[in-house]
């Protein structure tokens, strides 16, 4: 196979995809009869031509940079994590009851308390597929897709039975208490001046942009992180070199349910202020797009999250679209 | 719970068991031919989304039936250059037609008839009709399998008899006609099947082209049959489930049959807390009911009940020999 010279790898491919993406977007939005200027209009301004769009682009794209990269840490195990979305709205669980039940006396606190939380309680639900997967063998795809939907069946029992306040209608926990409340980014020094009305991205944006660096310095600046892409590349050679799958395969898959799971400080924590059903509401999946799109590097997936944050904001059904390219891409990257 | 109670239940599992039942065989087709299809979720719902459209504008079930298995025939395609010919990664190809179906389909319905990315509600002609066997009536009054005949085996939509008759079927192709030892032995070991001269491709598209066409009969019966129209995310799942019936039946056609009973038995039991509750004295929440399928699927993968071990070459993309 003859290699593409690096800058059209890293450049071009993500570029021809787009431009690919966007022609069939405007050829389905012609073929409904709208005129497809217009819809990319509309979607420009909705997202980033103010403010109050960019807050939401960014609220948008802090999710999928947690759920993109905790699919990229899988992936260079070779380990295909579909299973984000069951380890998001875990993490929303954990999050939800670390804030709930311990009396916070500072953000900041809580912050930190409900960020272990909701990585806990990702990583608890990445295991146990991580553990099948290792031991006994049961493909990974198939498994975490299972635990997405026993996780919504296990959120929907605990919000209807158990954690919904007596008296409410809708399947959801309590508010969160003043204390563990997020500052969104209207109310941070200097954001402040460019964002001046209320929006949802919050704080947890540069904890994203913070495990960015944190997943690029593990996996190419660790002993660890070099086990995991030689496991990914060769699980054979990893072997002769002394490297243990059982403990890649669970460390691997424990870091992405954790990222995974991190994502509901965004969304539970910092936006919504309890937990909702379905809190995770796609972002999961859409994480494999980004990652995709992101080459499966910190630095692609933080650009591809910020692109499907404004894509989603924009106009979430042609978020869809860009989806199929990116299969063109990995179809044409096999030839 | 008595005999009546449980007629209801048993019938109410048959309905809902067909689709999982087109679903799961057309799983069967596709991956004992070595191509693994998550995708079995958007071609459903692709197809309700046809169907339901196309037989309310014409009122006529049949023009539907055929539309929807089109549909879901275009995703199959897709799927199929995707993983066949380009030897993509069959599982992101799976994934991605599925974020595409449910994407497009309400935006198709939307732009249609403009509520809400719903069909307006099959009445007529335009749905399939529930079938009274031969006999039927007559055999009622005889006890126990009298009410078991009309309640149960009688007085379901054609399809469901179809979709039943499609397990005998796919049994005698799979195991007695030459395709059908050919299709296996590509998912088991391409390389042989090359060897003797058939075109590995052209195996694995027919196959694909078989799961187009079982997930058609799925979707066109989720909508103009169970339900009566096409709604957002309809299938909500059953592709999903239909996929771990497969596994749970090992990949075989008749204990397919009983897996997928079973998991419609699950989803019927879903329905009725208040029969569960009283046989088992305890209230059971319905999400547990709901997570069953999704648990035992899980056991069985672990390999806690039995093993399950998929077609060899499942998921590999055939490289020829150069």
């Amino acid at each position: 196979m003859e290699r593409l010279p690096k800058w059209a790898d890293v450049v071009l491919v993500p570029l021809v995809s787009l431009t690919l993406a966007a022609l069939i977007a405007a050829l389905v939005i012609l073929a409904i009869g709208q005129d497809p200027w217009e819809a990319i209009t509309v979607m420009v301004k909705g997202s980033v031509m103010d403010s109050y769009g960019w807050g939401y682009t960014l609220y948008y794209a802090t999710s999928f940079m947690f759920t993109g990269l905790a699919v990229t840490v899988a992936f260079h195990a070779s380990l295909f994590n579909i299973g984000g979305e069951g380890q998001a709205q875990l993490g929303g669980l954990g999050v939800a009851l670390a804030c709930l039940f311990i009396p916070w006396p500072h953000w900041t606190l809580a912050l930190l308390g409900a960020t272990m939380a909701a990585a806990l309680f990702g990583a608890a639900w990445a295991a146990i597929p991580a553990y099948l997967q290792a031991r006994r063998g049961s493909h990974i795809v198939i498994t975490t897709i299972m635990f997405n939907y026993i996780a919504a069946a296990v959120l929907i029992f605990l919000l209807v039975d158990v954690l919904r306040p007596d008296g409410q209608m809708d399947p959801a926990t309590a508010s969160f208490p003043e204390a563990a409340r997020l500052p969104t980014l209207n109310q941070i020094p200097v954001f402040n001046l460019f964002f001046t009305s209320n929006v949802p991205a919050n704080v947890t944006l540069f904890i994203a942009l913070g495990m960015a660096v944190v997943v690029w310095a593990l996996l190419w600046r660790t002993r660890l992180g070099y086990a995991i892409r030689a496991f990914g590349k060769s699980e054979a050679a990893a072997k002769y070199a002394g490297i243990s799958p059982f403990t890649i395969i669970m460390v691997a898959m424990l870091i992405s349910g954790g990222l995974a799971g991190m994502m509901a400080i965004n969304n539970v924590m910092g936006e919504a202020e309890r937990l909702l059903q379905n809190s995770a509401s796609g972002a999961g999946f859409i994480g494999i797009a980004v990652a995709l799109m992101g080459r499966n590097h910190p630095v692609g997936v933080v650009l591809a999250a910020l692109l499907f944050g404004f894509l989603f904001q924009g106009g979430a059904e042609l978020g869809l679209w860009t989806k199929i390219p990116i299969e063109m891409r990995t179809v044409v990257q096999g030839l | 719970m008595d005999y009546a109670t449980l007629l209801q239940l048993l019938d109410t599992t048959l309905r809902l068991a067909t689709p999982l039942l087109f679903a799961c065989l057309a799983g069967l087709y596709s991956e004992r031919a070595g191509i693994f299809d998550i995708g079995l979720e958007g071609k459903m719902l692709m197809a309700a989304m046809a169907s339901a459209s196309v037989a309310f504008l014409t009122g006529s079930v049949w023009v539907g039936l055929l539309a929807g298995m089109m549909a879901s025939l275009l995703m199959a395609g897709l799927h199929g250059i995707a993983s066949i010919t380009f030897r993509g990664n069959q599982l992101i190809s799976g994934v991605a037609l599925n974020f595409v179906a449910s994407g497009i389909t309400v935006l198709i319905a939307q732009r249609l008839f403009g509520q809400g990315g719903r069909t307006p509600p099959l009445t007529g002609d335009a749905r399939f009709q529930s079938i009274t066997l031969p006999f039927a009536e007559e055999l009622r009054g005889v006890p126990v399998i009298g009410p078991l005949y009309y309640e149960v085996i009688s007085g379901h939509p054609l399809l469901v008899y179809v979709a039943l008759l499609a397990v005998p079927l796919t049994w005698w192709v799979l195991y007695r006609t030459r395709f059908g030892l050919r299709l296996r032995a590509v998912g088991e070991n391409p390389a042989a099947v090359d060897t003797a001269g058939i075109s590995v491709v052209g195996l694995r598209f027919a196959a694909v082209a078989i799961t187009g066409v079982l997930c058609g009969l799925a979707g066109a019966y989720m909508a103009t049959a169970l339900q009566a129209g096409f709604g957002r995310e309809m299938t909500a799942g059953r592709g999903y489930i239909a996929l771990a019936a497969l596994i749970f039946a090992k990949w075989r056609p008749v204990a397919a049959l009983w897996a997928c009973l079973l998991f419609g038995f699950f989803q019927a039991l879903a329905l009725r807390p208040d029969v569960v509750e009283a046989v088992v004295q305890v209230k059971i929440p319905v999400p547990f009911l709901d997570a069953l399928p999704y648990v035992l699927t899980v056991l069985v993968l672990a390999g806690f009940v039995g093993k399950a071990i998929p077609p060899r070459a499942g998921g590999e993309p055939y490289v020829k020999e150069r």
